[in-house]
């Protein structure tokens, strides 16, 4: 009953927590914010800086929706549904990726790399 | 006559607020149109020979990092304003959200300065003096539509904060106003390191 209750104020427990653990969340993203802006200027390969930027700004993302967003002190039914319909929507969003090699090359990508037909 | 427990947890799906569970549903779904827009700028600038690397250390690069600094420190604030609204402190909660409505208007501010400090510079939606014109319709499209929701956060903020203070709404609104700023917030950390610190000249 007392979990039944808990649940209909959508994780409302989880304001009780300790104020210190918010800052330090606060203080963590702020840290890796900065550092994006150190690997914006490293001397690297584009591919690499993107790689990096990307796996630190997912970092930043997770802590904002786990702590800030409270997605982590939600009942794991809820959790379970965000996660498969946001991978859902993101894996139907490179659906486009086909057609967009379509629009650079004219045609799709493996006909660039097909040989072309013998001639009599 | 109070309602079985049983019923209110039929009544929405996965035992949260309706309220809570559309703003989820909204985020995601925005989500997905700012990856989209993410997506096609990755593919014009990677498809791009010339693609303009226009942004100095000052001002652009240490405009950038004020704003995002602002910005993840409002989403503090917006969590302590859910915070006292939670724990009935409706005063204190008030405050904190106009706080966070204030750093917004203060981060859309810096924003409308660089803009019109590139447009100054000659940047428009198909014309910029450093390389492929689509530099600025990218640039504007993805940078305007995050400020267009940082917009429309303040005066969403200012407008839940005002009824909560006055008894019209309660905690779990300003929570779901507070789960919309926070996306804002996430969307930023995307934005900045691919259209900015990828652009940087050096």
């Amino acid at each position: 009953m007392e979990d039944l209750t808990k649940q209909q104020a959508g994780g409302a427990a989880s304001y009780a927590d300790s104020l210190t653990r918010y800052l330090i969340v606060h203080l963590a993203i702020l840290a890796l914010a900065g550092l994006q802006f150190v690997i914006g200027y490293q001397h690297i390969d584009v591919g690499t800086m993107i790689f990096r930027m990307f796996a630190i700004a997912i970092l930043e993302a997770g802590l904002a929706v786990v702590f800030f967003m409270h997605l982590g002190s939600e009942n794991r039914a809820f959790v379970t549904w965000v996660a498969l319909v946001t991978l859902f929507v993101f894996a139907a969003l490179q659906y486009s990726w086909t057609d967009s090699y379509r629009m650079e090359r004219n045609a799709p990508r493996n006909y660039q790399t097909m040989s072309p037909p013998p001639t009599k | 006559m109070g309602a079985h427990p049983a019923v209110h947890v039929r009544s929405s799906p996965f035992a949260i607020p309706t309220k809570k569970l559309a703003m989820w549903l909204f985020i995601i779904a925005d989500a997905a149109t700012f990856a989209a827009c993410l997506l096609a700028y990755g593919f014009l600038r990677n498809g791009s020979l010339n693609w303009p690397t226009p942004f100095k250390f000052f001002p652009t690069v240490v405009n950038a990092m004020v704003m995002t600094f602002i910005l993840i420190t409002s989403s503090l604030t917006m969590f302590l304003g859910v915070r006292d609204a939670k724990n009935g402190n409706r005063q204190a909660a008030f405050r904190w959200t106009i706080i966070t409505a204030i750093g917004g208007v203060i981060f859309a501010l810096l924003h409308l300065r660089e803009w019109m400090g590139l447009i100054g510079e000659g940047v428009s939606l198909f014309h910029n003096p450093w390389g492929n014109a689509l530099f600025g319709a990218s640039f504007f499209t993805i940078t305007g539509l995050h400020l267009t929701h940082v917009t429309i956060g303040v005066i969403v903020l200012l407008v839940v904060g005002v009824r909560y203070k006055s008894g019209r709404f309660d905690a779990d609104d300003l929570e779901i106003t507070g789960l919309y700023w926070h996306f804002v917030d996430l969307v930023w950390m995307f934005v900045v390191p691919l259209i900015y610190l990828l652009n940087v000249s050096r």
